[in-house]
């Protein structure tokens, strides 16, 4: 790990002063992801602005009836925050499915948004990598691809965005709201993160001289029926091969309201539009689940070891669905 | 500085850490940290791990080095109550901060109840996780006890847990144990669990 | 003598100290002065060194030292570690890194980095810029290499090939057949106390050594080859292991480069291997592909016995990993082939990994075990039953003790395996397939040599000294038991010295070897202790023993005393007084005897077990949950209940681990290993596991010491065959890839 100047920031404006006057600053909150890969030098800032001392670890209902998470609310926290498990379920299992208890309990829900890809070949510095080092090439499309992605990939790379939560936050119409110096705006949580296009260096669309404060769930009364169903290679502490998040109001037999959200597919959460669409107002039946799953995936691209994700997802989905449909029933 | 094997195998040997640097060195940041109730004072690199101070600046060997990635909880201690991955942190991020080490719970002529049972239930073999694991599973006793969810949790409505085996084996999943003594320790905390709800 | 100790569920010895953090484990010697070194890995698998940057590493703040082939201090060869050696090295090839500019494989150290803190160090080891020549494609497949397999000279220090009756005719004969082929991937031991040394020098000849080893005499041995000194000026301590499950048997290169270090710089210097590392520069269990063909009559019994197949060894390394051994020893046929093929990969030098051999043999043959008893409708333990040996099927020697039955009817009525319906597909729960599955542990019950010093105080106090290994195995309690049941004397008393060359020498502590090596050193040097006392006795008239013989007394109540005179006899501090002594003691070595060498060759030591296991597959996703293991294991006399059934536990869980999630893979492209890390190597978590059942029927060998068998390894052994059989049994899918991961069940 490069050596670094460290900056303890005593509130936003500092730390955003701190950030604006040095391009190569980084700013840490719980750190899991990022001391991880400095130590491995893929990060390599050098001056490291702590943010852990400003005032945004709150989380608090909104007037409207949603929710706001403080950027630097811990995940365990968040997961275990009563509203959050009464009113977003999906949200507490996404972020209790992630990593482990002692990670969550650094890592906060900026920092989750903003970590990196676990691509084997972006961690390891010998390795060719196009998001690490542009135009350098991707070792994973010719490599070892089996945790990598099937949908919204580019030629430039296929890696997966890991985040558990922010799946859910995708399924839940989050906005994320951002602090510069020209003042406070919010990025709606599908704008947030990136397909990789030809810059997959770029994650996010967050700039260096941006801090994230908060992350907003609107009022969504029916996501009290909602579930996240992760699938993976380990039960537990393991990134997600697959993953649902699924919101879904059935009522006179009928989807009135559906919201879908796959992890460990794509560069980003990726939210099942063309699923919902299908589902929306029809009759909840194994056919149309399996119908708007096979809508979904039907861009998907498969490559040597991971084209498996491409029935599993669609199964994912359906028992997802059909999960949420029996409780309805129940 | 030689050791004889009966001093090793007593644990009787001296703290050991490494020595500050003699000369005031720019890259060095004065840290104080607060452990098992001690103030330490160091100069530190700002890129020493809270895991590397304690195991090679103070000494304090108890908590260990697995992964060096949050991958396998060996280094689990808590701070200010809570677990978390010592690799994965600075340690200058935590000044002011209450942090607990194994060095902090019991000594073996007065063991905390979850040492005592680990040994009961042989909830190690080689031992090299076994602080990590014993360090988790303090505050995960804390955790069930606020009421805290886990993914094995049905309802996530009701603030009370019913810690069934699944529940144990969901909330220790950050800690590796390789030798695979994850039984002895289930059982070990199930064990402590009983006897503090019994209180 | 008395039964008091042994057997007992005695709580480890150093129990106390482990869960305080108080055991220092080899990187936590506080030698002062210690320097850190860190490797530099090549990025190529196979060529030469062209180059190297060393500028900006050597100019970093505390950098002491950066050692590359061209500067480093040249080592002499090192012999192989070769198990037919007395006393083997534990080196694990004959290649010296940095003594050339040839690199062997993807990962293989190509420099070290020396400097005052470790964040220095790992810093500079990272702006270390080394160029390459690739020489030629790298051969890095095993199915690729497979058209230039060869019949290796030796499977350990048995014959590579086993031709008895003709195996191909009377298969082809056979009325019921399979004939499948069954791969194994590479597996990482992953040990959680990563390798790690600590090396220093004094003066110019005296090396100490700390090192995270189960092989102290045969590091110590290495590094006297490496730099030339005569064994006795090298000292190397390893008290505490943190796991070591086989790959610490070996010195990788890391060791003699730390010593060489340490020489350069002129301080302590430490390597702890970072768990990428641990991929690199530790060898892994070899990939295998084994075939397995068997034949049958109507009635099951095996006419014809094929087990044949091909694993990897590195350029600079031969270890054939003896996966054909159960075949060897299991189960009755006129007509048995085994063949044993290696391919050279440019690879880091495969190892043992626990359970070697017979934990991927037992995957292969004990799934062929199942598909046989399928094909002839056959319940797989009735199977197996009928295919017992009356004696060793290849070596033609009864066995010690062989108790397979009774394991399979005990672990049938604890399991309930009667209640299953043997039909694939015919239970689920929700969406939840669930199956059963059976089959055979096996794994040999060897000996090695081992040294035992004892010494008696007068105030009763034993030590024990011997240069055996803890590495969780539980050794420093059960022989702590033995002695004080030898001597009569409460546990309390005995205190076990081991993990330092300056004690007797004992072997390597792997193959399940120790318990019974060291337990009969420990019972023969009690034996000459308890007859020098005895001697001492005799001479005097007032001593009650005046008129003794040995075979008359036991010893108990801390002296020796007759065997039908509850009362007469004398206490080891009266006949010490006696004499004026404060002390006493004896040394023993292991196997001492004719009998007992003799003995190895007349009889076929091995242990057994039966393995049952539920699995849950969900239908959909393809996940699969093991909810229930019942195991009964049949080696010998259990010192202690409570530490062998830890090694039970933790072998089981080993085997359900390489079963369904571990695999280290591998890059065809370069050898780069891309899942180098425990995030993406995924070892067993305390989830998916279920409350695992384990029996051992503790029934003495009556030719072993103790009437032991070593307890680490059996319990590995068939539990990966075990749930490949339920997961068939549960969705009619027959998986023969480990591990069984999703995908193969979608």
């Amino acid at each position: 790990m490069r050596a670094f100047t460290y900056t303890r920031a005593a509130d936003t404006s500092a730390a955003l002063g701190a950030a604006i006057q040095n391009p190569e600053a980084k700013f840490i909150g719980g750190g899991t992801n990022l001391v991880d890969l400095m130590r491995e030098e893929v990060e390599r800032p050098n001056e490291v602005i702590d943010i852990n001392r400003l005032p945004l670890s709150q989380i608090e209902e909104l007037p409207d009836g949603g929710l706001r998470l403080g950027a630097l609310a811990r995940n365990s926290h968040t997961a275990n925050h009563l509203l959050v498990r009464q009113r977003y379920p999906v949200l507490t299992q996404a972020i209790l499915s992630a990593a482990s208890p002692q990670l969550r309990n650094l890592a906060t829900n900026a920092g989750n948004l903003l970590q990196r890809t676990r691509c084997y070949y972006f961690y390891d510095i010998t390795a060719p990598c196009n998001k690490r080092q542009p135009g350098s090439g991707c070792a994973a499309i010719g490599g070892f691809n089996r945790i990598h992605a099937i949908l919204g990939t580019s030629e430039q790379c296929i890696a997966t965005h890991p985040s558990d939560m922010a799946v859910a936050l995708a399924a839940l119409d989050a906005t994320v709201q951002v602090q510069s110096a020209n003042g406070q705006h919010s990025i709606p949580i599908e704008a947030f993160h990136r397909l990789p296009g030809d810059t997959p260096e770029q994650d996010t669309n967050l700039g260096h001289d941006e801090l994230i404060t908060a992350i907003d769930l609107p009022a969504t009364p029916f996501a009290t029926s909602s579930l996240y169903l992760k699938v993976r290679d380990r039960p537990s502490f393991a990134f997600a091969l697959v993953s649902v998040a699924a919101v879904l109001k059935v009522a006179d037999s009928q989807i009135k309201n559906v919201r879908l959200a796959l992890g460990g597919v794509a560069h980003k959460p990726w939210r099942a539009h063309a699923a919902e669409e299908i589902l929306t107002g029809a009759q909840p039946t194994a056919e149309i689940f399996r119908r708007a799953a096979e809508a979904e995936l039907q861009a998907a691209i498969g490559y040597e070891h991971n084209a498996f994700k491409i029935e599993l997802a669609k199964r994912t989905i359906v028992r997802a669905l059909t999960t949420l449909t029996e409780r309805h029933l129940a | 500085m030689s050791f004889s094997i009966e001093q090793i195998l007593r644990g009787d040997l001296p703290r050991g850490g490494q020595s500050p640097p003699a000369a005031a060195d720019p890259g060095l940041l004065p840290v104080s940290l607060r452990i098992n109730g001690h103030d330490y004072h160091l100069q530190l690199e700002s890129r020493v791990s809270l895991l590397d101070a304690l195991r090679e600046f103070i000494g304090l060997t108890g908590t260990k080095k697995g992964c060096n990635q949050g991958a396998c909880g060996a280094c689990t201690v808590l701070v200010d109550g809570e677990r978390v991955n010592s690799c994965l942190t600075f340690a200058v991020m935590h000044e002011g901060q209450e942090i607990t080490t194994i060095e902090g719970l019991g000594q073996p002529d007065n063991l905390h109840p979850l040492q005592a049972a680990f040994i009961e239930h042989d909830g190690f073999q080689c031992g090299y996780c076994t602080p990590g694991q014993i360090c988790s599973a303090l505050a995960m006793l804390k955790e069930v006890a606020q009421g805290d969810a886990s993914l094995a949790t049905s309802d996530l409505t009701k603030a009370e847990v019913d810690l069934t085996d699944e529940e144990i084996r969901e909330r220790m999943s950050g800690n590796i144990c390789r030798c695979g003594a994850y039984l002895g320790i289930v059982d070990s905390i199930r064990d402590v669990y009983e006897q503090q709800k019994g209180q | 003598m008395k039964t008091k100790e042994v057997g007992r569920p005695l709580d480890r010895v150093d129990g106390c100290l482990k869960v305080t953090g108080q055991a220092r484990y080899t990187a936590e010697i506080p030698v002062g002065q210690v320097a850190y070194g860190v490797l530099v890995r090549s990025t190529i698998a196979k060529g030469r060194i062209v180059a190297y940057d060393t500028k900006a590493a050597e100019q970093a703040p505390g950098v002491l030292a950066v050692i590359t082939h061209e500067n480093a201090p040249k080592r002499h060869p090192t012999k192989e570690f070769d198990p037919s050696d007395k006393e083997p090295s534990a080196s694990p090839t004959t290649l010296l890194v940095l003594n050339t500019d040839e690199v062997s494989w993807h990962g293989q150290p190509v420099a070290v980095v020396v400097a005052e803190t470790l964040d220095q160090a790992e810093h500079a080891a990272a702006l270390v810029r080394v160029s390459y020549a690739e020489a030629e494609p790298a051969r890095l497949s095993l199915v690729a290499e497979k058209p230039r397999a060869f019949v290796p000279e030796k499977v350990l220090n048995e014959k590579p090939e086993v031709k008895q009756g003709n195996a191909e005719e009377a298969l082809a004969a056979a009325p019921f057949k399979i004939d499948y082929t069954y791969t194994t991937p590479p597996y990482s031991h992953n040990a959680i106390e990563a390798h790690n040394t600590l090396a220093y020098w004094e003066g110019e000849d005296q090396l100490i050594v700390y090192d995270s080893t189960q092989y102290i005499f045969g590091v110590r041995k290495m590094l006297s080859e490496m730099f030339a000194l005569s064994e006795e000026n090298v000292r190397v301590v390893s008290a505490f292991v943190g796991g070591a499950f086989g790959s610490k048997g070996r010195a990788w290169p890391h060791v003699g480069l730390t010593a060489m270090a340490a020489k350069v710089v002129g301080r302590p210097v430490k390597v702890d291997l970072p768990r990428k590392d641990m991929f690199y520069m530790v060898g892994p269990r070899t990939p295998s592909e084994q075939r397995v063909a068997l034949g049958a009559d109507a009635e099951g019994r095996l006419q014809a016995v094929i087990h044949t197949g091909t694993t990897a060894s590195s350029t600079s390394n031969t270890f054939a990993e003896h996966f054909s051994f159960v075949t060897r020893h299991l189960y009755a046929s006129a007509n048995i082939l085994i063949q044993q093929k290696l391919v050279r990969l440019d690879m880091v030098p495969n190892t043992f990994m626990r359970a070697p051999g017979e934990g991927i043999g037992t995957f292969a043959l004990e799934s062929a075990m199942d598909e046989l008893a399928y094909a002839l409708r056959l319940d797989p333990i009735e199977l197996r039953l009928r295919n017992e040996p009356g004696k060793d099927p290849t070596m033609h020697v009864p066995f010690s003790s062989r108790h397979l039955k009774e394991c399979f009817a005990q672990g049938a009525e604890k399991f309930g395996w009667n209640q299953r319906n043997p039909e694939p597909r015919s239970q689920r729960e929700g969406p939840w397939l669930i199956g059963q599955g059976v089959a055979s542990a096996f794994y040999p019950a060897n000996k090695r040599s081992a040294e035992v010093k004892v010494h008696i105080s007068i105030d009763d106090t034993v030590v024990l000294q011997s240069a055996t290994h803890e590495m969780g195995t539980g050794t420093a309690t059960v022989q702590a038991q033995n002695a004080a049941d030898q001597l009569g004397l409460p546990v309390g008393k005995v205190r076990f010295e081991y993990g330092d060359s300056l004690l007797p020498k004992a072997n390597g502590s792997f193959g399940s070897t120790t318990t019974i090596t060291v337990g009969g050193a420990v019972e023969l040097a009690c034996e000459d202790l308890k007859r020098q006392l005895l001697r001492l006795a005799v001479k005097h008239p007032s001593s009650p023993l005046h008129e003794a013989s040995y075979d008359d007394l036991e010893a108990r109540d801390n002296g020796l005393f007759y065997k039908d005179h509850p009362t007469q006899g004398e206490t080891y501090a009266a006949i010490l007084a006696r004499e004026g002594k404060d002390s006493l003691e004896a040394q023993a070595s292991f196997p001492a005897f004719l009998k007992e060498k003799l003995e190895e060759m007349a009889y076929s030591f091995h242990s057994f077990g039966a393995q049952f296991c539920e699995v849950r597959v969900h239908e959909d996703t393809g996940e699969v949950l093991v909810s229930r293991w019942v195991g009964v294991y049949d080696c010998g006399t259990i010192l202690n209940e409570k530490t062998a059934r830890s090694q039970f536990l933790g072998s089981v869980t080993m085997g359900i681990g390489m079963a369904l999630w571990e695999e280290t893979k591998w890059d065809l492209r370069d050898g780069r290993i891309p899942n180098s890390s425990l995030s993406e190597y995924h070892v067993p978590v305390a989830v998916g596991l279920p409350r695992i059942e384990v029996h051992a029927l503790s029934i003495p060998d009556p030719h072993t010491p103790l009437g032991a068998h070593g307890a680490g390894e059996i319990a590995v052994t068939g539990a990966a065959a075990a749930i490949a059989n339920a997961v068939y049994h549960a969705t009619g899918k027959r998986i023969r890839n480990l591990p069984i991961t999703p995908d193969k069940l979608l």
